[in-house]
């Protein structure tokens, strides 16, 4: 600790270390009666602040379609390759989608720089923080598991309006 | 009395305090878990059994069915013999403690202790003193270094603790002027508690006692960040538990010897100033034997969980050049007592 500067001469009070043990009993004493912090987990679950970043998903707008245009930005960030994007064509206005959008979540390690270099809003972090699989293949999520319908991300997207 | 009343009736006594004690033993272990958690803002076990109320028969359990496994380095015999020695001694200390007056069941006079010796204070000194051979020879028996460190320590520790205790209780025996445990309870009536008469006697014992128990201010023999698990860091299975419910054996007969020496005991002050007789007595004097240990046990774990580790250096410090003349200097006090007081 080469920050604390000690004092040499301690007064008889100080020497005999009594006070301060009381002081150090009364502490634990008054903490033994504040609230507990504990969460009963599985009973009672924790409900993340906007800024938390949990699972990546799609999301899908209000006509049913993913955003996600398939520019492949977020396979390009994506520190561990966890994303992997093909595109497809479409016959409509938006002309490109993901025909294959997979995020393997063994890999992903929740760091958001997908979502931040989505040009189009169209991956965020969700609040979904239970990701358990028995198996590997398990762990690869396509398409079907990643889209989330837009109400359940608004909380998200008018955060990241705000601060990104 | 015939010899086979004597017999039954002790038997009977024995039955109970080792019920009861292996009881408090296991709630002990409990309510140190709750406390600790309480003192950390947390719950503490409450899945077992109503707020976790069976937690200490799951624990008991769970290390039953442990694999027992004893180093291939270890002299086995005594390796088997140690937590052994530890459990023994803290349970037979128990014998010499009265915990309620004379009483009259079934016509019979019976005292409230298992054996009524007139020596019971050297009695108790002596086995304290045995409790070390359980933490030396685990400590010695295991062929590993972190062991053979928290066993020596041990040894040191209490060697060093026992002479200032030995001081303190001193001064007890000559208020008393007697070494059974019975009549220095009797000789604290009302208010006479020893812990009033002479505080700096009470404090050293106090202290020495932690210290003998191997409670957390002077728990060097297990410092779990320097020498893993110290004398019991080779043990698993039910020999590990037998060490850990000879601390906290150990733990209970301190706090009973505590009140018995200092805290007055089974008197109730309440019974001596309402003077309320009879069987109402009996239940509040062995009633406040009771919350008293109880106190005290609460006051161990609190301590446990308020103070840190002393250094091995500081620790023989204060035990040879505080305590030990502080001892001293309470045998002088109360002598001065019973010389200009006449008490």
């Amino acid at each position: 600790m080469s920050g604390i500067k000690r004092k040499n001469n301690l007064t008889f009070l100080e020497k005999i270390y009594i006070p301060e043990i009381v002081r150090g009993l009364k502490l634990t004493l008054q903490n033994m009666f504040r609230p507990n912090v504990t969460l009963e987990y599985p009973e009672k679950k924790f409900t993340p602040p906007d800024s938390y970043r949990g699972r990546p998903v799609l999301v899908k707008d209000i006509n049913g379609l993913e955003r996600c245009v398939a520019c492949g930005l977020c396979a390009r960030v994506c520190p561990p390759l966890a994303i992997e994007v093909q595109a497809g064509e479409t016959g409509t206005e938006k002309e490109r989608f993901p025909e294959k959008f997979e995020i393997n979540m063994l890999r992903c390690i929740f760091c958001g720089f997908c979502e931040e270099v989505c040009p189009e809003e169209a991956i965020v972090m969700s609040k979904d923080y239970e990701l358990v699989f028995s198996n590997r293949n398990d762990a690869i999520f396509g398409k079907d598991k990643l889209l989330v319908p837009i109400e359940n991300l608004k909380p998200r997207l008018e955060f990241l309006r705000k601060f990104k | 009395m015939n010899i086979w009343e004597i017999i039954i009736i002790t038997l009977i006594k024995i039955a109970v305090i080792v019920t009861v004690l292996l009881l408090a033993v296991s709630y002990a272990v409990y309510f140190e878990r709750k406390i600790s958690a309480w003192a950390q803002n947390r719950i503490g076990p409450n899945r077992v059994g109503w707020k976790g109320a069976l937690q200490p028969f799951a624990d008991v359990f769970k290390l039953l069915l442990k694999e027992d496994i004893v180093p291939e380095a270890s002299n086995k015999p005594l390796h088997a013999l140690a937590p052994f020695i530890a459990l023994f001694v803290a349970f037979s200390t128990y014998a010499v403690i009265p915990f309620g007056p004379e009483v009259n069941i079934f016509g019979y006079k019976v005292q409230l202790v298992v054996a009524d010796i007139n020596i019971g204070i050297l009695y108790i000194l002596a086995l304290t003193s045995l409790s070390v051979y359980g933490i030396t020879f685990a400590g010695w028996s295991s062929g590993s270094k972190y062991s053979l460190l928290g066993g020596i320590r041990s040894s040191a520790q209490m060697i060093s603790y026992e002479v200032s205790m030995g001081f303190s209780v001193g001064g007890v025996v000559l208020l008393a002027s007697s070494l059974s445990p019975v009549k220095i309870v009797e000789a604290q009536h009302g208010w006479m508690w020893n812990a009033f008469l002479q505080p700096v006697g009470f404090i050293t014992f106090l202290v020495s006692s932690f210290a003998e128990t191997n409670r957390l201010p002077f728990d060097l023999p297990e410092a779990e960040p320097e020498l893993v698990g110290g004398y019991h860091t080779e043990y698993s299975s039910m020999k590990f538990a037998g060490f850990f419910l000879a601390e906290y054996a150990n733990m209970i007969i301190s706090s009973a010897l505590i009140t018995t020496l200092y805290l007055g005991g089974w008197q109730n002050p309440i019974v001596d100033i309402f003077n309320i007789q009879g069987t109402l007595a009996v239940f509040l004097q062995v009633g406040a034997f009771l919350l008293k240990v109880a106190f005290l046990l609460f006051f161990f774990i609190w301590v446990r969980w308020s103070i840190p580790r002393f250094r091995y250096d500081q620790l023989m410090n204060i035990g040879w050049k505080v305590m030990f003349p502080l001892a001293l200097f309470n045998l002088i006090w109360v002598a001065v007592l019973i010389m200009v007081f006449k008490i």
